[in-house]
């Protein structure tokens, strides 16, 4: 066991766990920062995505002992009051059946407008299609990324 | 739920729950606004203006969390902006039928809920007419007001909420004629949306409790596998660990974090014995050869005289269709709590059964039910894998053993090669023709293993042909197998609407054109029982033929696809078109009945999911097997649709004003047989077996 410092959200925050603890557990045992979703465990479903100084990275193959001074963004603090471009254009689009891979979904789409704000749908489904939907939203969501864009500057 | 607010406790370092950014949001039920008046099981209004409207039934994504508080608001006239809605807990005086299966919870409770929301109603109205002292019949209601138009009169229902509570509750109401809803059929956004986009702990997994501990199970690697030894010593001795437990076949490792529980199950030493055959895929396929042709058959449905009509036809189609073992991989993977303490069992989790789990608690426990409580999370999707209790057994036999309040955690892994499947299942398929291309013999037979009856002997084309017979023989496994969202018919439907395509052509007809004259003929002459709704099939027949402008758009391949199930009615049209010499996917048309569509916005999300769904499993979805033990174990090896291979979905309900029907299955067994007929438009080839990626006519395609 090893005490780790990280920033979450602009919050500082520790942990005692095992070095190669994948992030997602540290979040969700340690931390109480449940909103980031575990479904495979091998970065093959995106459930798991949170932002690493500002990139989508998988947290459940992110050791915490690499996360160094990187600071992480969970859905939980993807926005102070849950008023992300994203985060409202699925509300607008009323995308979620279940839910579940949708805070891994908005992580992805938020980081990808970064980069990108103006994408095309070609680019858009690039970016999307690594995250699972077992539910099949991925015609919203695929609109809720548009409307997002187009209320980005 | 309670549980959110405290946890961690001594466990953690550097963790506060009271200053975490991760608030406990998920309202309890029993914790409803202090002042409501509770009008019934479903609905407590309070004094100042509020709604609240409990959800009795799962919700697993199928949206009844958003449509059953629909449907009691409207028929209350209330303001939907102020209704609040909760789930509700296990309670067997309150609720009926708290389940999430068959597409059953609307069909079951449409009545019930408008009658819920117009009692209430009536009571408002009549508290405001004994105060104002006019009569209840000048008082009109919209938008949770209250209005007496002559006097100038208007209230709240707030206003009036206590004093109505007091009246006595007719015992006989009057709904609304549906040509006036207002809430019903609009576009209403699920009531957590908010929840979902900003993270907070809704789901069975996003439970945490103080003191609880985490347990992960190692159960038998293969189907057929019983415990013999275990050395757990290793795993004991690994950080974290406060214990290894064994009950029945399985061994689970119990400490303070999912993660070093995961690891120290790696530790533990194991040995198996053989208590079952060994199956692997080529001893199924071997087995469905032999009891193809030589299994003893139960008849499910006999009609006419079947050898007489293939002696006499002109023409005899024949065809064999297979599909393999399927998990459900719900993205939110098995889990459960359960604290059995000395005075009773709690118990919270995801289950589409809550009844089945405190049955099941009970008799492991040996308490009365009335000492086990069972809180309904959201569910990380079900599509029937949470019907069964197992893993809520597990959870009960652990925290027994430990003595904790416990939550066992399953990994992807875990969860794909658990079992609980659907069934695979081979169908051979026969028809006869006269000379005039009428079907006048129908024979059906299906293989199945561990699937129960693998036909349902009373569907469509059942009714329509003179002379048929329905058969099927069982094949007992070792590897479970449960319901899987629209049970059989995910399947069947295919595997019937491609050969029946396949016989269309043999009698030169089209497709469309061929299921209409088999429809007409059910209703006009009907060979033994008919217990589909024959108008209603031909209705979204001929709606998915006009919404697709069916046979007459050049350059693209149709093909069509039809079934009854769950007590509703879907047509699909596939579109396929050759891009750069290869047939691609383009368009799903689909003409649903359902009844009155209560959420047009959940409804076209649900058709359109269940599409994705049918799609996606026919594509590319595949369980093999070798010595029983699973060949896939997570989503690297087993192939889930994703967004850049769905087609184009298009919905169109139809408008009958008949009471909802059900939708969280229908919409998906058509769409494997409007892919494959499509498909073989495009190719002249038929996709015989799913998954259709490793048919050969897929070869070199995708």
């Amino acid at each position: 066991m090893a005490l780790f410092k990280l920033t979450i959200n602009n919050r500082a925050y520790s942990a005692d766990v095992e070095g190669d603890t994948p992030l997602l557990w540290v979040l969700r045992d340690n931390l109480g920062l449940v909103g980031t979703k575990y479904g495979c465990g091998i970065a093959q479903c995106g459930a798991c995505t949170v932002h690493l100084d500002g990139k989508a990275v998988r947290s459940c193959v992110l050791p915490v002992s690499a996360v160094g001074k990187a600071k992480v963004t969970t859905i939980e603090g993807l926005s102070e009051k849950g008023d992300h471009p994203v985060q409202k254009a699925w509300d607008e689009v009323d995308v979620a059946q279940c839910g579940y891979c949708q805070a891994g979904q908005i992580m992805t789409a938020a980081a990808f407008l970064k980069e990108k704000p103006k994408p095309t749908e070609e680019e858009i489904v690039g970016a999307m299609s690594g995250n699972l939907c077992r539910c099949g939203t991925y015609h919203r969501i695929r609109e809720a990324v548009k409307v997002a864009a187009s209320k980005t500057n | 739920m309670k549980l959110a607010a405290a946890a961690g406790g001594g466990l953690f370092l550097g963790f506060n729950w009271s200053d975490t950014t991760a608030a406990p949001v998920v309202v309890d039920a029993n914790q409803i606004a202090a002042g409501s008046v509770k009008f019934n099981s479903y609905l407590s209004i309070g004094s100042d203006n509020s709604i609240t409207i409990i959800s009795p039934n799962p919700e697993i994504g199928q949206g009844i969390k958003t449509a059953f508080p629909m449907v009691i608001a409207e028929e209350l006239d209330a303001d939907w902006k102020l209704v609040k809605t909760v789930q509700g807990h296990l309670d067997n005086a309150a609720f009926e039928r708290q389940v999430t299966g068959g597409s059953g919870a609307v069909p079951h409770s449409w009545e019930r809920l408008r009658k819920a929301g117009a009692t209430a109603r009536y009571l408002l109205v009549n508290a405001a007419a004994a105060k104002w002292g006019v009569p209840a019949s000048e008082i009109t209601t919209a938008d949770s007001r209250l209005v007496h138009k002559a006097s100038g009169k208007s209230a709240s229902y707030g206003e009036f909420a206590e004093a109505a509570g007091k009246l006595t509750a007719p015992t006989d109401i009057k709904l609304k004629d549906e040509k006036t809803f207002k809430l019903i059929g609009q576009s209403v956004r699920n009531v957590d949306n908010k929840n979902i986009a900003t993270g907070k702990p809704l789901f069975g997994l996003d439970f945490y409790r103080e003191g609880m501990l985490f347990a992960i199970i190692q159960r038998p690697k293969a189907f057929g596998f019983k415990l013999k030894a275990v050395d757990s010593a290793a795993a004991k001795a690994m950080p974290g660990i406060v214990d290894v437990v064994t009950f029945e076949n399985s061994v689970a490792v119990v400490g303070k974090s999912t993660w070093q529980c995961k690891k120290a199950r790696e530790a533990l030493k194991i040995e198996y014995e053989k208590a079952a055959d060994l199956e692997s895929s080529e001893d199924h396929n071997r087995i469905f050869s032999n009891l193809m042709d030589n299994g003893e058959a139960t008849v499910r449905r006999k009609n006419g005289d079947v050898e007489a009509a293939f002696k006499s036809a002109a023409k005899v189609i024949k065809a064999e269709y297979q599909c393999p073992f399927l998990p459900h991989s719900p993205l939110e993977p098995m889990n459960f709590f359960a604290h059995v303490r000395e005075d009773g069992v709690e118990l919270v989790g995801p289950t589409q059964t809550p009844d089945r789990a405190r049955e099941a608690a009970a008799k492991i426990t040996g308490f009365p039910t009335e000492k086990i409580s069972v809180e309904i999370t959201r569910q990380g999707g079900g599509f029937g894998r949470r019907l069964s209790a197992d893993f809520a057994i597990e959870a009960v036999h652990v925290s027994k053993l430990v003595k904790a309040p416990v939550k066992v955690i399953w990994t992807r892994e875990d969860d794909m090669t658990g079992g609980t499947y659907r069934p695979a299942v081979r169908y051979r398929f026969e028809a006869a023709l006269d000379k005039n291309g009428e079907m006048i013999g129908y024979k059906l037979r299906g293989v199945g293993i561990n699937s129960g009856n693998p036909t349902r002997e009373d569907n469509f084309p059942s009714g329509s042909v003179d002379n048929l017979l329905i058969d099927s023989v069982e094949h007992k496994s070792a590897i479970t197998t449960g319901p899987w969202r629209a049970p059989i018919t995910n399947f069947l439907a295919y595997a019937e609407q491609s050969f029946i395509d396949e016989v269309a052509e043999a009698a030169g007809k089209d497709p469309v054109q061929f299921r209409l004259a088999l429809l007409e003929k059910a209703k006009k002459s009907p060979a033994g029982d008919v217990k589909y709704d024959v108008d209603r099939m031909i209705a979204v027949i001929k709606l998915a033929a006009e919404k697709s402008n069916w046979g007459k758009k050049k350059g693209v391949h149709q093909g069509f696809s039809v079934y009854f199930s769950h007590r509703s009615y879907v047509a699909q049209v596939g579109e396929v078109v050759i891009e750069k010499g290869k047939p691609a996917l383009k368009n799903i048309i689909a003409a649903v009945d359902c009844g009155i569509v209560i959420n047009k916005s959940g409804s076209l999300q649900q058709v359109r999911g269940g599409v994705v769904d049918g799609v996606g499993h026919a594509m590319f979805g595949n369980m093999t097997f070798k010595a029983g033990t699973p060949d896939q174990s997570n989503f690297n090896g087993f192939r889930l649709i994703r967004m850049n291979e769905i087609p184009e979905v298009d919905v169109h309900f139809v408008d009958n004003g008949i009471s909802p029907t059900g939708l969280g299955e229908p919409a998906l067994p058509p769409a494997g047989g409007a892919v494959a007929n499509a498909f073989y438009k495009a190719t002249k080839q038929r996709l015989r077996n799913q998954p259709f990626i490793n048919e050969e006519a897929f070869k070199g395609i995708s």
